[in-house]
């Protein structure tokens, strides 16, 4: 057997690495779709919209749907709710972004920022529709509870582990990172939603 | 195997022989059950033997729970039903394998705090201990998923809240938690593949359990001395020995009786006692049950995941250090791992070289403050966030921590130990009177 020190790339040399690079990329794709078959399927990514009608949400309730499996808070605010998150400070916010795909990046989680314009596109903050999961490990906040709610309407608790959301829907204390998401939506007609 | 001179295995006959010289099988059993083992092992060296029946119980009456269950959103919580109600003696086989989780982890934090205790983590036994932690951590995840199955409340979102974890680590956290959970939240193809890797992962322990075994009877098993068999002469490893069969066989599964009349007790007059009533509720995910609470075994975790919000200031420094990457839920995930990755680094923590915590006075103290750290967090993990519960949950969590990685390390240079036996045999007669002394307590070897 020779070994040829002074010929560092012999034609076996070329032929050891070119197997073991085909050999890495056949891996490669062998086992690509065994990992990428536990992604969402196509019936699960299907059902990604969602007409929702809003004409019977009275003043200062909410209503609660069902959308790709996690709920959606759509909630009518009274004027009681507006006012108290318009008070709100920025500075006193733990998430000063509003969390909102509707509007550009970085949009600042102001009480309007939050809220959706009505058919017309007056955005009056009556309208707040959010993802109703805690932004902490994904339970369902309750509303009316918590420190935030005002005179008995408003503010949402969520009690797996503390976290407490304003009339705004904002994060304000406990271990919750981030404000309440707010879903891509708009009215396509007076009284209807269409989530995503 | 264990490198401790004994009798060697002899095929006599001639069908042996034949065998004997394709595959030496016999020998294998042969020496795994004839290991020489330390002849001063206390109660607490049962929890193995335990652990053993546990899983079999656990894979045997779950591969039966697997012919009547229906993995499907839809049909899950109707076909459990179904099997306590309609499959006959599926009541039995139900609560068994629901409280086997139990036993089993009973079973496993007694084996794990008769390691830290007698150190038998420390050389040469470090990879036997690393096993073990991974085991556990199997174990763990198949408890985790096992609960999901029925797809009762706490299920469902038992199922949200331990897979939002994933969703915490930076940049791809909700891309590797909706893998997991193939879709925006936890449905049925969730269940589906819970029910795939429970059915997996005990195999998967199996196989780890054996190679555990192997470890350690690689090493010899540990004793509560904390001394080594001697190896210098067959007369002094016998001294120090007894094989494993038939004496510490027949000690462990007179124990394993014993604890299998309190296991059976609990499955047959109090089967639900361990578990949630919220499990018995379908799963809704609209409804988030008033309190979330993991199956009892998962307490301590939970609470060192809870026990740290945006307020504690190591969060507050973590944060600034990172630019904001390590936020409180980051946090929380990060040292709920961490508590376990402590633990499984602890034969690099513990310094000391004494190995038996008996002659090391102050750990003694530490080790059962530890102990009492535990059982702190399993309750704190079941109460609610609010008041004092959470400083109590920290407090422990901060004990927990500074134990692996202050006191451990602080001890072994600055503690005084006991003068420690030379050999077991010595300890052995100290503690049960040196053979034939009186007539009584003679436990010499089967010649």
């Amino acid at each position: 057997m020779s070994h040829t020190e002074d010929d560092p790339s012999t034609r076996r040399d070329f032929l050891y690495y070119a197997t073991g690079g085909v050999g890495a990329v056949v891996t490669g794709a062998a086992v690509w779709p065994l990992v990428n078959q536990m992604n969402p399927s196509a019936d699960v990514v299907a059902a990604s919209k969602l007409r929702v009608e809003v004409d019977g949400i009275e003043l200062g309730t909410q209503l609660t749907v069902l959308f790709l499996g996690k709920p959606v808070f759509i909630r009518r605010r009274t004027q009681i709710e507006i006012e108290d998150s318009e008070a709100v400070a920025l500075e006193e916010l733990v998430d000063t972004d509003a969390q909102n795909p509707n509007l550009p990046d970085g949009a600042e989680a102001t009480n309007l920022n939050r809220t959706m314009p009505n058919f017309a596109g007056e955005n009056t903050g009556e309208w707040l529709v959010m993802i109703g999961v805690c932004t902490h490990l994904g339970c369902i906040p309750l509303n009316e509870a918590g420190d935030y709610t005002v005179d008995g309407v408003g503010g949402w608790f969520c009690p797996c582990h503390g976290s407490h959301y304003d009339t705004a829907g904002r994060i304000r204390r406990g271990p919750a990172p981030e404000n309440l998401w707010i879903p891509v939506a708009q009215f396509v007609d007076e009284s209807t939603i269409v989530l995503g | 195997m264990s490198g401790i001179p004994h009798d060697h295995y002899e095929p006599k006959s001639n069908s042996e022989k034949w065998l004997h010289s394709r595959l030496p099988i016999i020998e294998l059993l042969y020496n795994t059950l004839m290991i020489p083992t330390p002849k001063n092992l206390n109660w607490m060296w049962i929890w193995g033997i335990v652990l053993a029946f546990a899983l079999v119980l656990q894979i045997v009456t779950g591969v039966i729970l697997a012919m009547h269950y229906v993995p499907n959103a839809d049909l899950a919580f109707a076909s459990i039903e179904q099997i306590m109600r309609n499959v006959n003696s599926g009541w039995a086989i139900r609560y068994i394998h629901m409280n086997g989780a139990s036993l089993f982890f009973v079973a496993v934090y007694a084996h794990i705090f008769r390691g830290l205790y007698y150190g038998s983590y420390k050389a040469p036994r470090e990879v036997t201990w690393i096993i073990g932690i991974l085991i556990y951590l199997m174990m763990m995840a198949t408890a985790f998923m096992g609960y999901v199955l029925p797809w009762g409340q706490m299920s469902f979102w038992g199922a949200t809240v331990i897979t939002g974890l994933f969703g915490a680590i930076p940049l791809v956290g909700d891309a590797i938690q909706t893998w997991l959970l193939g879709g925006p939240s936890v449905d049925n193809a969730t269940l589906n593949r819970f029910l795939s890797l429970h059915f997996l992962l005990p195999f998967v322990i199996a196989g780890l359990v054996i190679v555990h075994i192997w470890a350690f009877h690689t090493t010899g098993n540990g004793n509560p001395a904390g001394v080594e068999v001697r190896r210098t002469s067959r007369k002094e490893a016998d001294a120090d020995t007894l094989p494993f069969w038939p004496y510490f066989v027949i000690k462990d599964l007179f124990a394993l009786a014993v604890v299998l009349v309190a296991f059976f007790a609990v499955v047959g007059f109090m089967p639900n006692f361990l578990g949630h009533p919220d499990n018995y509720i379908e799963a809704n995910p609209l409804i988030t049950p008033a309190e979330i609470v993991p199956e009892w075994y998962f307490l301590p975790f939970y609470a060192i995941l809870r026990a740290f919000d945006g307020e504690v200031w190591v969060v507050i420094w973590a944060s600034w250090l990172t630019g904001g990457i390590v936020d409180a839920k980051l946090f929380g995930v990060l040292a709920m791992f961490g508590s376990i990755v402590v633990l499984a680094l602890v034969p690099w923590l513990d310094t000391s070289s004494v190995r038996s915590g008996r002659y090391r006075p102050s750990f003694k103290w530490w080790f059962w403050l530890l102990g009492f750290d535990f059982m702190v967090l399993m309750w704190s993990g079941a109460r609610p966030i609010e008041g004092i519960y959470p400083y109590i949950a920290l407090v422990a969590t901060s004990y927990w921590f500074a134990y692996f990685l202050i006191i451990l390390p602080l001890l072994g240079i600055f503690e005084k130990p006991l003068p420690t036996p030379a050999t077991i045999e010595e300890d052995f007669n100290a503690h049960y009177g040196k053979p034939g002394a009186d007539g009584q307590a003679a436990a010499s070897p089967a010649e």
